[in-house]
């Protein structure tokens, strides 16, 4: 169970290079607004997408979430509670692999479970989760040794394992080629509606969010507001080839962000 | 087996040997100053039977394995401690780069009032020359971390105890590694001068006394079993930089 509270987030930086650059005295000068009051609620077993420009906070708005970041005023709670750092019911999934390179596979997956007493059931339990990603087989190969939609897997089943209640996707599928983009979020969208777990993504994607979620989140420019919040009652499959609604949608956003689909 | 990498050193090698071999032939310098080549292996072959090259050799060998061995334990985790933790950065950092261009050397005389004749002052100066760049070698390694494994880390409810043996030991590993490898060629360089002050043994000690005893060839000797030594020592270091828990940093880079 996770509902998560955002409530009058912002977030500032002092921009150390700046500071030093100029030498500025006026500290004003030197606050990076990224986030301006942030109001957002996450039901329980949500798929949320977050869509915005690169650079507009996206990324920050989740490390927060994640714990790894304070808030500079407002909060975040988890089913009434503070969030105040990372935590393994809320597991983070990295952009860029954040599978630990010196373990196997099996060993990044057996992170989340290594506390089981009962070495049977953990050892069913990884393998299970290695199973689910199809990566059965690979158990005793290192990062370097896989490719990249196969990094992201080992990182999903990693974060599964753990039984979280939330799961946070910083980007999950950028730098993968176009079929394995798909495949993937194919594989991210089944493994939601089969366990249900609230799912945040980040993603710089409109047709993945659109495709995904059950909720789109569109951000403005920095500092970042909310700028347009749709649920997306939509079944699956979705094909925005097939749907005008979500077409039109997509046009919208599109707008929103300044450019266009079509030229 | 004609391998270039094999033919081309050994073709290095062999020149010199044969333009050294020219210049005692030629230049017209007396034996005693420049012993040729087919001397020196003579000598060699001389000091080889009556044991005392092995002698020497095990000697200086005992010294650099236990003065770098108690570098290496004390340094990687006083250079864990200073790359992980900002206080002790703070507060000992300075004085590790204030001591560390000191030369070993410099030393000596301090070593010898302190710890007197013998192996100790020896063993001493082994320690000082690389203890230093352990430390520093091993902190920045550990500062170069990336964050994203401490957060990792975090998000797993990692303990102090596994973020030290989950994350920042595996993680500085083929740095560390490296750094053995550049450590053990100063603590070689090292121990042949410390010999030459303190002790009654060892190649540097065999060097200065076949220089009193102005012995040139076997002071060659003493260069070149350093040298091979010193290859050898290079090599193991390397092996170990090829194990299979250092894979990962050579190759996902």
């Amino acid at each position: 169970m996770s509902h998560i509270h955002i409530k009058n987030l912002t977030k500032s930086y002092i921009d150390k290079r700046r500071v030093a650059r100029f030498n500025s005295s006026i500290a004003t000068n030197n606050v990076i607004n990224v986030l301006d009051n942030i109001n957002l609620e996450f039901e329980d077993g949500e798929m949320v997408c977050i869509l915005g420009p690169s650079g507009c906070g996206k990324s920050t708005l989740l490390r927060m979430i994640a714990g790894f970041e304070a808030p500079t005023s407002g909060e975040v709670l988890i089913n009434g509670q503070p969030i105040n750092g990372p935590r393994a019911d809320n597991i983070f999934v990295f952009q860029h692999s954040g599978l630990l390179p010196w373990m196997t596979v099996w060993e990044n997956v057996e992170l989340g479970v290594r506390h089981l007493k009962d070495i049977s059931q953990k050892h069913k339990t990884i393998q299970e989760y290695i199973s689910m990603v199809e990566l059965t087989g690979f158990e005793h190969h290192f990062p370097h040794q896989l490719s990249g939609g196969m990094l992201r897997r080992a990182e999903l089943a990693r974060a599964l394992a753990v039984n979280p209640d939330t799961l946070i996707m910083d980007e999950p599928f950028s730098g993968l080629d176009f079929l394995t983009h798909m495949k993937i979020r194919e594989e991210v969208v089944n493994m939601h509606e089969f366990i249900k777990k609230t799912t945040l993504v980040v993603t710089h994607d409109i047709d993945d969010a659109l495709i995904m979620g059950d909720r789109v989140i569109v951000m403005s420019d920095r500092p970042a507001s909310i700028k347009l919040e749709k649920k997306l009652d939509f079944g699956r499959p979705r094909d925005l080839g097939q749907n005008p609604e979500l077409r039109e949608l997509r046009d919208e956003i599109f707008f929103m962000l300044g450019v266009s689909y079509a030229i | 087996m004609f391998r270039r990498e094999i033919i081309f050193p050994l073709t290095t090698f062999l020149s010199i040997l044969f333009i050294w071999e020219l210049i005692t032939r030629f230049s017209g310098w007396s034996p005693q100053v420049f012993p040729s080549p087919s001397a020196v292996l003579i000598s060699m072959q001389e000091l080889i039977s009556n044991g005392a090259l092995l002698k020497h050799s095990v000697a200086s060998l005992f010294r650099v394995s236990i003065g770098f061995f108690l570098a290496v334990i004390l340094g990687i985790p006083i250079g864990i401690i200073l790359g992980r933790w900002q206080t002790a950065k703070l507060l000992f950092n300075p004085l590790v780069q204030f001591l560390r261009p000191i030369s070993p050397l410099a030393w000596i005389p301090l070593a010898m009032l302190w710890f007197g004749i013998g192996d100790l002052p020896a063993i001493f100066l082994i320690f000082l020359s690389s203890f230093f760049p352990m430390v520093v070698s091993t902190s920045v390694a550990v500062e170069s971390i990336k964050p994203t494994f401490f957060q990792v880390a975090a998000n797993f409810n990692f303990n102090r105890y596994e973020v030290i043996t989950k994350v920042v030991m595996p993680a500085i590993t083929p740095e560390v590694i490296t750094a053995l490898r550049l450590t053990i060629t100063i603590a070689w360089l090292v121990v042949v001068a410390a010999e030459m002050i303190a002790v009654q043994s060892g190649l540097g000690y065999m060097i200065l006394d076949s220089r009193n005893a102005l012995r040139m060839d076997y002071v060659m000797v003493g260069m070149i079993v350093i040298g091979v030594i010193g290859l050898l020592l290079d090599y193991i270091m390397r092996i170990l930089g090829n194990i299979e828990s250092t894979a990962w940093g050579r190759l996902s880079k």
